[in-house]
């Protein structure tokens, strides 16, 4: 199979590295790059594990071939810390919004670009910007709790 | 597999064939791509005519590649923000594209029902005029693809936003998949409905209109005992599935309950 050169930003790094024709972006990431937090759940766009930021907007990187980002900056959740770890992860901890974890990637990237949006969302506007990601744990009121409380936390500073 | 890649949708078009496959936000493609079902070859096209949005006083015009996300960002579609929102998560609609939903099956393709209810007509690339989505949507449903690209769909804009409706039913809200989704566009002329449109989806191999309706809301209005006649004829020429949501029994049995929600909705404003 044909390989082609994929030149992007990641997560604010200049990357390139070679993609296999039809390949799509989690795995891309996951085994070309090797950042990892992305996670693989159904390769069906149905449950949001893979989710990630392109260009400012939520992606399902396992619906995505690999070359569409060339040129594009992409966010992961292995990007959100920063020297210390970000304010929607501190509160993911404190209010033990992630049970398995698994979720928890895709939760953060959904969660990232609402508030990125939207500082103060109310409760519905949280349940909607996750609706596109599963909780198996079904763990959903920590994890709107957490991220309300971010916009909260950050309206107070 | 071969991924094919054309800068402009005619270039794309003539590279069409039985074995190849139109991708476009890659929410419906991708999936057989990961599941190694995928037609040998793909086609793609970054033509920005796919992306434009043109919207006029009586009309408006979609590029096929218009995705939900720009639909609910439009202003001036907000009549259509609605259904755009009822398609999938934000990651789906930042990605699903209006062409794509006239071809995703079922439990699918609820954007597809508004535009069938609008009375849409599809432009194909590489092909003079416009076909009517209807056309569109029965061939797929007989032989379940199409080896033509969508360019755009045209579709005219409801004089009153009020005489256009839509509903979705789905267990789980929001982001379920539909056990049925209803569209109905009612122009009304002097008070009485002329040109009636009503569409279901999930409720046959694509969505479909409901001939039965449309003759009893022509020429009437919209109240209660026109409501009450259209909902007992609401299963009528509809051929529903069953699927682990619901059986076609039972969304043969409730169509009439939805139909009358949507239409006491639209009578009410």
């Amino acid at each position: 199979m044909a390989k082609k050169p994929v030149t992007f930003t990641l997560n604010g790094s200049d990357r390139a590295a070679f993609a296999e024709e039809g390949l799509n972006l989690l795995e891309f990431l996951r085994r070309g790059i090797g950042d990892l937090s992305p996670k693989y759940g159904c390769g069906q766009g149905a449950c949001g594990a893979c989710t990630v930021i392109i260009d400012g907007e939520t992606h399902l990187a396992c619906l995505t071939m690999a070359d569409a980002v060339h040129g594009r900056k992409v966010e992961t959740a292995s990007g959100l810390a920063n020297g210390k770890v970000h304010p929607l992860q501190e509160a993911f901890m404190e209010y033990f919004a992630a049970q398995c974890g698994y979720c928890t990637p895709g939760m953060l990237m959904s969660a990232k670009v609402l508030l990125d949006r939207n500082p103060s969302p109310t409760r519905a506007d949280v349940i909607e910007a996750i609706s596109g990601n599963l909780c198996r744990c079904t763990g959903y009121e920590p994890i709107i709790d957490a991220i309300l409380a971010t916009a909260n936390m950050r309206a107070r500073a | 597999m071969r991924v094919e890649s054309y800068g402009t949708l005619a270039e794309a078009a003539r590279a069409m064939g039985p074995d190849a496959v139109f991708m476009a936000g890659g929410t419906l493609v991708m999936r057989d791509v990961n599941a190694g079902t995928a037609a040998s070859r793909i086609v793609r096209s970054a033509d920005p005519a796919l992306r434009e949005i043109r919207a006029s006083g009586d009309g408006f015009s979609l590029g096929a590649g218009v995705t939900m996300a720009q639909i609910l960002a439009h202003r001036d579609l907000a009549f259509l923000a609605p259904v755009a929102r009822a398609v999938g998560g934000p990651q789906v609609r930042n990605m699903a594209t209006i062409g794509g939903n006239i071809f995703a099956h079922h439990p699918y393709g609820d954007f597809a029902v508004a535009l069938l209810a609008l009375g849409s007509r599809v432009v194909q690339a590489g092909q003079g005029g416009a076909r009517s989505l209807d056309d569109v949507l029965r061939e797929r449903g007989r032989s379940g693809g199409s080896s033509a690209i969508i360019a755009a769909i045209e579709a005219p804009r409801p004089r009153d936003p009020r005489a256009f409706g839509f509903l979705k039913v789905s267990r789980i809200k929001p982001k379920g998949v539909s056990v049925m989704s209803l569209a109905a566009h009612l122009p009304l002329e002097g008070g009485r409905i002329r040109g009636a449109r009503v569409a279901f989806g999930a409720m046959g191999p694509a969505p479909l209109r409901s001939a039965a309706v449309e003759r009893v809301l022509e020429g009437q209005r919209l109240d209660a005992t026109t409501i009450a006649r259209a909902a007992q004829l609401a299963g009528d020429g509809l051929d529903p599935p069953t699927d682990a949501l619901a059986s076609a029994w039972y969304r043969r049995e409730v169509a009439g309950a939805h139909l009358k929600r949507l239409l006491e909705k639209m009578e009410r404003g």
